[in-house]
């Protein structure tokens, strides 16, 4: 699903340059659930940035879905992260001015759906996440967990091949991160590969991979209790 | 341009408008104003241009007048400063010599008379003239007729007067046709009564009596206080009048060079003078109203810019979800055209509705300043698609700035 090879990447600062990721090598097959872990400054956040398609990488080969990422313009990784990726950020980025069920739909209205048809999905996905009842209502009136829990439905409502979750739990406390972790659990047991970026140890323990980063490489990449127990 | 009949584009439309609605309330304002400036004021110079008509329209705009001061030039023996008047010769040599020129040639002799009626009395102009006046100076008459032939031929102590004399020397309701009149204790016979003039007018309130009458009873021989001249069709006005001045200098001895022996007035030039008045204005009006019109733009174009850069985020997060840059230039694009479009339609009909107002304020009556204060519709179309292709125009500025910042930098912003 997600193929890694001698990806390298450098911010400019001034007139040196930061080098922040240095020749990762990573293979997620399809239905896996990865945990990235790293203190700040690993290269964490980046990896999954181009993972998104959200940023580009300097030097190495990025497959997404077996196709070579390479040379991208904008309309392509568009169309491409609304047709394969969903993401849940730690700052949930709903839109302010609209309700769940609206900010839900959004993804699909980039699709091209009908308004109809892409609210009756969105529906269906905000009962998923449990939030039938809070359809109407703008994220403002919504509590953290709870706006999380529509990101996730916003990130799944495409069928997206992969769902990038930049520290998800970041922003919420020990309750709802555990509610948050199973809906995404659930999610992976019914197929979706899950990509969680985390630096907390009981968050990477929920999912089946963990692999962890330090200064822009991987240290060590192991299977979770959870996983061998499976 | 199916996303323009889209349901949803215009409710993303409606949903970043409702989010700031006092700046796009302000930013309405700006090119509303514009808009709204321009029409008023092409109307109120249209309604100028429009009363400037109407006051010369009765009048034959070819006209020439010309009479009599004081030589300047010393010239055949005669001193500077000498006096003379002009003469029924003239008009024969004049008509004659000018046929083809001429159209029509009214020569004039005027007096001021008490005319007493009555026990009531007023002191107005007395003129004597020939009917042909009445094809130069259009008469309206409200009361019988303007003097004919038969009254020239048969000396007749007849006379026309101007409703306001009729209204002084009369009881209210009085039939004033057949009546009799005195001027200067002579009994005249009332024949017609005219409207005032709401054109320029050169007489006033003036007793029209036959010239031949007037000849005999003020003894005037064969001298003539003035004259109209009307030219034919495509003939040089300016051409004709200096002619027909060299032709009277000659006949009166006249040095050519003299500049104040004869007065003259041409009617076509003083008109110029004012069309030209009004081209400056309606110049300057376009000028203004196109200048504030761009301002407005600007101003929408700014506004724009500003909702994009505090919209980066949400821009970002489109993004992130899918939106092409293309969608996203779509809709900033599509919304700088339609603030403009919905300012530019309420402008016009504010601006139309003042001109109304104007209309009905100064627009009314025979002495309306503001005639009729309209604009071309298609000077509003063009007006209109101008403003909708600056919208356009300026709305590229900010679409291109949302999607010139790549996602991940958008997203990031707080």
């Amino acid at each position: 699903m997600i193929k890694i090879e001698k990806l390298h990447k450098s911010y400019p600062i001034g007139k040196d340059s930061l080098h922040v990721l240095k020749g990762i090598d990573l293979h997620i097959k399809e239905g896996e659930f990865v945990s990235i872990m790293g203190s700040s400054g690993s290269g964490k956040s980046t990896l999954l940035n181009i993972v998104g398609l959200l940023d580009i990488h300097d030097k190495g080969d990025y497959y997404l879905n077996g196709e070579l990422i390479k040379d991208l313009n904008e309309k392509k990784a568009a169309i491409l992260r609304n047709k394969f990726l969903g993401f849940v950020f730690q700052s949930f980025n709903l839109i302010s001015y609209k309700t769940a069920l609206e900010n839900v739909a959004l993804p699909l209205y980039y699709k091209g759906m009908s308004r109809k048809e892409r609210l009756k999905v969105a529906m269906d996905y905000l009962e998923k996440v449990g939030l039938k009842d809070w359809a109407s209502h703008l994220p403002n009136e919504l509590s953290g967990g709870q706006k999380q829990r529509v990101a996730i439905a916003r990130a799944l409502v495409t069928n997206p091949k992969v769902v990038l979750a930049d520290e998800p739990t970041g922003a919420l406390d020990t309750t709802t991160t555990d509610s948050v972790m199973d809906l995404l659990k659930d999610i992976n047991d019914e197929g979706m590969t899950v990509f969680v970026i985390t630096h907390e140890e009981e968050v990477a323990e929920k999912s089946k991979r963990i692999v962890r980063l330090r200064d822009g490489i991987i240290i060590s990449d192991t299977l979770t209790k959870a996983a061998k127990a499976l | 341009m199916k996303f323009l009949f889209d349901s949803d584009t215009w409710q993303e439309i409606y949903g970043s408008i409702r989010k700031n609605k006092v700046r796009t309330g302000i930013t309405i304002i700006g090119v509303l104003w514009g808009i709204f400036l321009l029409v008023v004021l092409l109307g109120a110079a249209r309604g100028l241009e429009n009363s400037f008509n109407k006051a010369f329209g009765n009048f034959a705009t070819n006209s020439v007048f010309v009479w009599t001061q004081s030589t300047d030039t010393p010239f055949k023996g005669f001193q500077k400063g000498r006096r003379f008047r002009l003469n029924m010769k003239d008009i024969q040599v004049l008509k004659s010599e000018y046929a083809d020129e001429i159209k029509l040639l009214a020569p004039r002799n005027q007096t001021m008379n008490l005319i007493v009626k009555d026990f009531k009395s007023g002191s107005f102009k007395v003129s004597g003239d020939f009917p042909v006046l009445d094809q130069i100076q259009k008469k309206k008459l409200i009361y019988g007729r303007f003097l004919n032939q038969n009254d020239i031929n048969s000396s007749a102590k007849v006379t026309v007067i101007s409703e306001d004399m009729y209204k002084q020397l009369f009881e209210k309701d009085e039939m004033p046709i057949g009546q009799n009149i005195k001027i200067n204790s002579i009994n005249y016979k009332v024949i017609g009564v005219y409207e005032p003039s709401n054109t320029i007018d050169f007489d006033g309130d003036t007793a029209y009596i036959p010239f031949s009458t007037f000849k005999k009873v003020y003894n005037t021989a064969n001298n003539i206080d003035w004259m109209m001249i009307t030219a034919n069709e495509a003939i040089d006005i300016e051409q004709m009048e200096s002619d027909v001045l060299l032709t009277l200098k000659n006949l009166h001895k006249v040095h050519p060079e003299d500049e104040r022996a004869f007065g003259s007035v041409n009617l076509g030039k003083e008109i110029a003078k004012f069309t030209g008045f009004l081209t400056g204005m309606q110049f300057l009006t376009w000028f203004v109203g196109i200048a504030t019109l761009i301002a407005g733009v600007f101003a929408i174009g700014n506004i724009l810019l500003i909702t994009v850069k505090e919209r980066t985020k949400e821009i970002g997060i489109r993004r992130a979800l899918g939106a092409t840059p293309k969608s996203i230039r779509q809709q900033i694009i599509l919304e700088s055209v339609f603030l403009t479009t919905v300012a530019g339609m309420i402008g016009i009909i504010l601006g139309a509705t003042i001109l109304m107002i104007i209309d009905t304020l100064f627009g009314q009556g025979v002495d309306a300043t503001l005639v009729n204060p309209t604009v071309n519709i298609p000077i509003i179309l063009a007006a209109f698609t101008t403003l909708v292709v600056l919208g356009t125009l300026i709305g590229l500025i900010p679409a291109h700035m949302a999607t010139i910042v790549k996602p991940i930098e958008a997203l990031r912003e707080e």
